[in-house]
């Protein structure tokens, strides 16, 4: 609350090494992609002649190009889903008081405690048996249903505290139900909707188990199970390796770095109780 | 003072305000308008979320408690009750008793390691400085980073003949260099040191917001009544971080508790059954050792122990909150 004085110096200088000592395990990962194999030097002196070969042979090796696409169909899908069906759960949550309601919202709060590990090897044998193992829709169905109660939770925190003038407006004006929640409360929502798509997309697309459940053994892979082959069938090719790691975090980090104030404010306000 | 003040300021961080219960007009007004609210959010809205979410959580998560208390393999079409025959073996078995004491001793030290460093982190960012948007975007970033490249990234980092021994080596002593994740000590201590690292930003930008939710003049005025920095962080800043603590202690001990993928890639669970944690030993099971019963069993005691540890702590944490404000 001072000013700019001699101890906010200190503190600066402080934060930028933090900074840099958390940030150096990145720096170490671009400059090894960046080099020849056969050069020996140690992994802190920047490359002096970078190739973009390690790039290359990734790109081939490591089947990213299908991962990725396989992994924004699945996020993109999921979140769609999962955004769609919990608002419309979470409207007659916040708006009837009747107890069918009440009794729902505890059901959707049990969600919240449940680990996902519990249910894991049945959930597994279902959807082997009903032969959707080795396809993307396994992936999309268990998101959905997976992250339903967290996204409820939230979209029913915040409309319980949204003014209902609009609805009964359009209601007055003789408007469905339906109709009401997609064209008139759907986009006052616009806030939850950004923390619970930014929260929901980067778990999913940051998940490795279930992919590598429900994908093991067939030819489709998300990125998160393509990297972890790749890091397996080139163990000690670490400057290869690495340039497939970069690949494999491009995506998110772009995203990131282009949306960082949202992903930020999502991560920081969606959890609050 | 600061106390009194204090107050008002918890106000917008702990949750919003509740629809006052009951409802205040006679009863056939409150019937015909609660018919009325059913017909303008009908129920079944509730529909396509409830179908999802029961045939993806509620049943198979039924199913597998039930599986818990039978001798079932996975495969074999006959299975047998058991009663909690599992959950002795558990008892007996060192492999689960390991994995069970190396589940704890992660989640408590990311738990107490992660938030004391976002914590600090947090105070550093908020204040004057002038690169502290930079820093921020910055010091998240791990964050939103896929846990399995992270993980591979410090799998390299933690070789034998990787970049920290080798800044070891052209630094200090060769004493100093070790067997980051070979050595059965040290690879629990490296795996913890790899989740701080990832996600001591993450509690860093939840106390920040906490932070930000603290308004100058509570500061001011505990400054006008004499309190010193030390004090005025004690005494003011802490019980006003109450609400971001608790959601960052949750996050951190259910998190830890469920660490699977930077286990998997780095150490498998080894060297030997070092790094071992429920989760790891829970998929092993299932799918590597044909216990299939034994393995569900084990997902019961994790279930337990997130919810007992969730549920004590936000009391514990809620009741800390009230009597902070």
């Amino acid at each position: 609350m001072n000013r700019y004085g001699p101890r906010t110096l200190v503190r600066e200088i402080a934060m930028i090494a933090v900074t840099a000592v958390v940030a150096f395990p990145l720096y170490l990962l671009v400059n090894l992609s960046l080099r020849d194999p056969r050069d020996g030097s140690s992994a802190i002196v920047p490359t002096m002649s970078p190739t973009l070969r390690n790039y290359a042979d990734a790109w081939r090796e490591a089947g990213l190009a299908g991962a990725i696409v396989n992994s924004v169909v699945v996020t993109a899908l999921s979140v769609a889903i999962i955004v769609a069906v919990s608002v419309m759960a979470a409207y007659p949550l916040a708006r009837v008081t009747a107890r069918w309601s009440r009794w729902s919202f505890l059901l959707v709060m049990l969600g919240l405690l449940l680990p996902f590990q519990l249910a894991l090897l049945p959930l597994y044998q279902t959807i082997r048996d009903l032969n959707l193992l080795g396809t993307l829709w396994s992936l999309v169905l268990f998101y959905s249903g997976l992250q339903v109660p967290f996204a409820t939770f939230l979209y029913a925190g915040f409309l319980r505290v949204l003014p209902r003038e609009y609805e009964e407006a359009a209601l007055i004006d003789g408007a469905s139900p339906i109709q009401v929640l997609w064209r008139v409360v759907f986009p006052l929502l616009r806030p939850i909707t950004g923390t619970v798509v930014i929260l929901n997309a980067i778990l999913i697309w940051n998940d490795f188990l279930t992919p590598f459940l429900y994908l093991s053994g067939s030819d489709q892979q998300t990125i998160p199970v393509a990297v972890f082959g790749f890091i397996g069938q080139y163990v000690s090719q670490w400057n290869l390796v690495f340039a497939g790691l970069v690949i494999a975090m491009l995506p998110i980090l772009i995203v990131y770095f282009l949306m960082q104030r949202h992903i930020i404010k999502g991560f920081a306000g969606g959890l609050k109780g | 003072m600061a106390q009194g003040s204090a107050r008002e300021v918890t106000e917008p961080v702990v949750p919003g305000p509740r629809q006052a219960k009951g409802n205040p007009v006679g009863p056939a007004v409150a019937a015909s308008r609660r018919g009325r609210r059913t017909r303008r959010a009908p129920a079944w809205f509730l529909v396509p979320a409830f179908a999802l979410y029961a045939f993806v959580v509620l049943l198979p998560s039924a199913q597998g408690a039930a599986f818990a208390f039978t001798d079932w393999d996975g495969l074999n079409p006959t299975r047998h009750f058991v009663g909690l025959g599992n959950f002795r073996d558990m008892l007996e078995d060192p492999g689960a008793r390991g994995a069970l004491r190396q589940t704890f001793i992660i989640a408590v030290a990311v738990t107490v390691i992660q938030n004391a460093i976002g914590l600090l982190l947090a105070l550093g960012v908020h204040s004057r400085i002038k690169s502290r948007n930079v820093l921020r975007v910055l010091l998240f970033a791990p964050a939103v980073m896929t846990p399995v490249v992270t993980a591979a990234l410090w799998k390299y980092i933690l070789a034998p003949d990787g970049a920290l021994n080798g800044m070891i080596a052209a630094a200090g002593p060769d004493s100093w260099q070790q067997n980051w994740l070979g050595n059965p000590t040290l690879a629990l201590c490296s795996v913890a040191g790899v989740v701080v690292w990832q996600f001591a930003g993450y509690s860093m930008v939840i106390f920040l917001a906490g932070l930000q939710g603290i308004p100058r003049e509570v500061h001011e005025a505990a400054a006008v009544d004499g309190a010193s920095g030390w004090q005025r962080f004690r005494h003011v800043v802490l019980p006003l971080l109450a609400p971001a603590t608790t959601v960052n202690l949750m996050l951190s001990i259910i998190g830890g508790l469920k660490l699977f993928d930077q286990v998997w890639v780095m150490t498998g669970g080894g060297p030997g059954t070092a790094t071992e944690t429920l989760s790891t030993l829970i998929y092993k099971n299932a799918f590597q050792f044909n216990e299939y019963a034994y393995s569900v069993a084990l997902a019961i005691v994790l279930t337990v122990f997130v919810a007992v540890i969730s549920g004590g702590q936000y009391r514990l944490l809620r009741r800390r909150e009230v009597a902070a404000r």
